[in-house]
């Protein structure tokens, strides 16, 4: 493979790195609208939810992975997307319109978390979150007149211009359809001065401040895009799940999502998909071999939570760009083959920053 | 009359249930003091500080004393390795990665002890279970009272340690400025493992004086989430700050578990936690600072 | 006449007055040093004119308008772009995003047209990008375009961080110590771009500096600071044979 000289300053800014890239993706895009055609229900509906939770995880790493910005409350903006757009359909309002108010209403909530944790970094931020989460989730569980308490209430089928979404096929395409929505807008807002602006809040805030980029505005409105986003997520994962019941939207979920965009890499829209299918995936892959597994390892009760944090773990100590970055050192081995040095790829040395004022 | 004596009685069970969270909450505040690190993990090793000593006493049919006691030292060295070997290779990287990583940590800790004691609650019986006390018209748990006891004195033997001991003493300049300890000969490294072990065995004790007053089960370590509420209450680095903060959160608990409806228990705590870090977003006792260029 | 006036200007950080009642004028086109011991108030001269730090008392004056209580992000658009002493960059981006940062005081299009870029959007970032390019062939960094700053050596990240604050397009840069941590060459490449800079591009300079021979080469005028204070202010050659600033660096009774 030979490395692609630039001659125009768009190629820095088209969606697509070059005419190979072009057509890789649409060879994926075909794929998948083929899916439904080849293989089972099951595998469907275990991709959809995959392409559902890779919209969150679009989401979150705008937040975390280019802005800076901790959120251990996530699930509460999926919830937030998934009851806007419940509600509203039981109430007559057609999907077409419920699906961006889901988005809309959660931005409106992005927004109302980032005002009171502008000032906060690191940890505190990470704890705010978590305690914001933790309140969205007691008022699905409490509200019970809007939400239906612990019973929960079914989702109606959507619909757009008559034609009804339905099965496990119609939610697969409709989630395909928003994840290559989100990953555009999200490549769009990459190469425009808002994601510049974020990535330089999050790599110093003080020369961000300096270069003219105001902090408040720009950290509000990657909380917006970020929860915006993951309530077009959720609106989704109520179709997916068809019956909504408070106790889904929890700290577990949380840490899932924040675990996407760990595991699949830090910084890269190709680690949130990465990392998404990694989460929604492992369980299933337990579940088929479990019972070929020696020693009764597979029927193990808490398997799958322990490997999810071992997997976890190991990222972080073994391979902190995740599963993208390990992609990127297999491929750069695949190009020099067989004159590959390992030095080429060393990870760079990092001393501690310390976020005190000494 | 009846009124303030039960108000009375829901202070002193809040308050020695705050005790739990302010000694998980010190774990929490020894380590970030030290190293700069968040260890999202402290609940779950005091669970498995529970599970130790439940194993010790109930399973080996050891002393209740003698039980303990090694509990809190098997801890100690469990929390010794567990900085040497996995987290002293995340110094450097972002303060999220470590919080990710005792999040993954804590998975494995639950997923452990799930696997060796199963997932199923366990009574835990203690020569203070089921034991009361009365004063005039109050009635006080010997489960309560051990707590309050237990966390006093270990705050003695801790404040003794770090003020006079030799090691104490370098532990605290080595949290106060990492080079500067190294320079004057000080193994930094072994102190941060020394303060895991210290956190954890904390955390154990914890555990062995939660015992008493409810079930253990693999999933108790998630009252770690309220310790650093009382962690952030007191001010993130400060030890003193961290107890009494715990002493609030378990206080505020208790009346709102009385006073409100169910399940709002954990929208106090949480709403203190947000309207503390909204107002004093560097804590309640710490100034706020600010990275100089 | 004069760009940039600091009136009185005070600030105190608990009891220690860092900077006590500073007055100077830098006149337009001209090169103006800031010397003095360490600890002497340089660089908090410096965070008080970016609006890192709010003044206790006095006033600075900018181009005629008064912007002692302007927000710090609105500064970078008046016209003052600054460099940090001990580099602070995006250091998880390219050097070309780096300097796109730098043109961030100019975005005009609305953030509807930046998330759909549309039309707009992508001819402001071409016009952008070419006024990056200038910066990148002026400083000589095309090789190191699309490299993480991370993986750059310090020498040319300090020079990245000039080619950041002149993307700015400023009236006033200030440079907070550019020669430190460099080499006696790539010391001399400063003082030649220092000079470029004033003369080629007609931008006013406020510099701190240790290095007394970039400050003679360079500067038109040097104002020393010790304890907060204003000790001398002249030419280079009156400033370094001033007896009180030889007392400030040799010791003494101060």
């Amino acid at each position: 493979m030979l490395q692609q000289l630039k001659t125009t300053y768009t190629q820095d800014i088209s969606l697509f790195a070059n005419r190979n890239a072009v057509i890789s993706y649409a060879v994926l895009i075909l794929a998948l609208l083929l899916v439904p055609a080849v293989l089972g229900e099951f595998y469907v509906g275990e991709l959809g939810g995959v392409f559902i939770f890779a919209i969150a995880g679009v989401g979150l790493m705008l937040l975390t992975g280019y802005t800076g910005l901790v959120n251990l409350g996530q699930a509460a903006f999926l919830g937030i997307g998934a009851y806007t757009n419940a509600v509203l359909m039981t109430k007559g309002v057609p999907f077409i319109f419920t699906l961006p108010l889901a988005g809309l209403v959660s931005a409106l909530f992005g927004v109302l978390l980032a005002i009171p944790t502008m000032r906060m970094t690191g940890f505190y931020l990470a704890i705010a979150t978590l305690a914001f989460g933790s309140i969205i989730g007691t008022v699905f569980q409490k509200w019970t007149s809007v939400t239906g308490g612990f019973d929960g209430f079914a989702v109606p089928t959507p619909s757009i211009f008559g034609f009804p979404i339905e099965g496990t096929n119609g939610v697969y395409y409709l989630s395909l359809l928003v994840l290559i929505f989100v990953i555009w807008l999200a490549i769009n807002i990459l190469r425009s001065p808002v994601g510049r602006a974020m990535v330089a809040i999050r790599d110093s805030e003080i020369s961000a401040q300096s270069m003219g980029i105001n902090l408040s505005l720009y950290k509000t409105i990657s909380f917006a895009t970020s929860s915006g986003i993951t309530g077009l997520a959720g609106a989704l994962f109520a179709h997916y799940v068809r019956f909504l019941a408070p106790d889904s939207f929890d700290i577990l979920l949380s840490i899932q999502f924040v675990t996407i965009i760990f595991v699949g890499g830090l910084g890269s829209l190709h680690g949130a998909i990465f990392g998404a299918m990694f989460v929604r995936l492992l369980p299933q892959f337990i579940a088929i071999v479990r019972d070929d597994l020696p020693f009764g390892i597979g029927r193990m009760p808490g398997l799958e939570p322990s490997l999810f944090g071992l997997v976890l773990v190991l990222v972080i100590l073994f391979e902190p760009l995740g599963m993208h970055g390990r992609w990127l050192k297999i491929k750069a081995w695949l190009k020099d083959f067989p004159l590959h040095r390992r030095s080429g790829i060393r990870r760079q040395k990092t001393y501690a920053r310390s976020e005190r004022l000494r | 009359m009846e009124d303030a004596a039960r108000l009375l009685q829901l202070v002193i069970n809040g308050a020695a249930g705050g005790c739990i969270y302010g000694v998980i909450a010190l774990g929490f505040v020894l380590i970030y003091k030290a190293s700069e690190m968040i260890n999202f993990a402290q609940g779950d090793l005091m669970m498995l500080g529970g599970f130790v000593a439940f194993s010790l006493i109930a399973g080996m049919g050891l002393n209740y004393w003698v039980g303990a006691a090694l509990a809190i030292a098997i801890m100690a060295v469990f929390g010794f390795l567990l900085d040497s070997v996995v987290l002293r290779r995340v110094i450097g990287q972002p303060q999220f990665a470590v919080i990710m990583l005792t999040l993954g940590l804590g998975f494995i800790f639950r997923a452990a002890a799930g696997i060796s004691f199963g997932y199923g609650s366990v009574t835990f019986v203690t020569p203070f279970t089921n034991k009361v006390e009365n004063f005039g018209d109050i009635a006080i748990g010997q489960d309560s009272l051990s707590i309050v006891f237990g966390t006093v004195v270990l705050c003695a033997v801790l404040y003794a340690f770090f003020s006079k001991t030799r090691i104490g003493i370098a532990m605290q300049a080595a949290s106060q400025n990492q080079l500067a300890a190294y320079c004057m000969g000080i193994p930094v490294r072994t102190i941060f493992s020394l303060i895991w072990g210290i956190s954890a065995a904390a955390s154990a004790v914890a555990g062995i004086l939660l015992a008493p007053s409810t079930v253990l089960d693999v999933n108790m370590g998630f009252l770690g989430f309220k310790a650093f509420a009382a962690a952030v209450l007191g001010g993130f680095g400060s030890i003193p700050g961290a107890l009494v903060g715990g002493v609030v959160i378990g206080i505020v608990e208790q009346l709102a578990g009385y006073y409100l409806p169910a399940g709002f228990q954990d929208v106090t705590w949480n709403s203190m936690l947000l309207l503390v870090l909204i107002v004093r977003p560097q804590g309640l006792f710490a100034e706020t600072q600010r990275k100089k260029v | 006449m004069s760009l940039f006036a600091a009136r009185d200007i005070a600030i105190q950080f608990g009891g220690i007055k860092a900077v006590d009642a500073v007055t100077f004028d830098v006149k337009q086109g001209e090169v103006f040093s800031i010397i003095g011991p360490n600890g002497a108030g340089k660089t908090t001269i410096f965070n008080l004119i970016s609006r890192i730090y709010n003044l206790t008392s006095g006033e600075l004056i900018f181009n005629g308008k008064n912007v002692t209580k302007v927000p710090p992000h609105e500064i970078a658009a008046l016209g003052i772009a600054r460099t940090f002493q001990n580099i602070e960059l995006f250091s998880q981006a390219t050097l070309l995003q780096n300097l796109l940062i730098g043109r961030h005081c100019h975005v005009k299009t609305n953030l509807l047209s930046q998330f759909a870029f549309l039309p707009p959007a992508r001819d402001a970032e071409l016009a952008h990008r070419e006024k990056v390019e200038d910066v990148i062939s002026f400083l000589d960094l095309q090789r190191y375009r699309n490299t993480l700053i991370a993986n750059l050596p310090y020498g040319v990240r300090k020079v990245v961080e000039l080619g950041r604050a002149l993307c700015i397009e400023p009236k006033l840069l200030l440079l907070d110590e550019p020669s430190s941590g460099l080499n006696v060459e790539e010391t001399e490449a400063m003082a030649f771009w220092i000079d470029d800079i004033k003369k080629d591009l007609g931008i006013t300079v406020i510099m701190v500096e240790h290095d007394m021979k970039l400050v003679s080469a360079v500067s038109d005028r040097v104002m020393a600071l010790n304890y907060g204070r204003v000790i001398a202010l002249g030419s280079p050659g009156e400033v370094q044979t001033h007896p009180e600033v030889v007392r400030a660096y040799i010791g003494g009774e101060a």
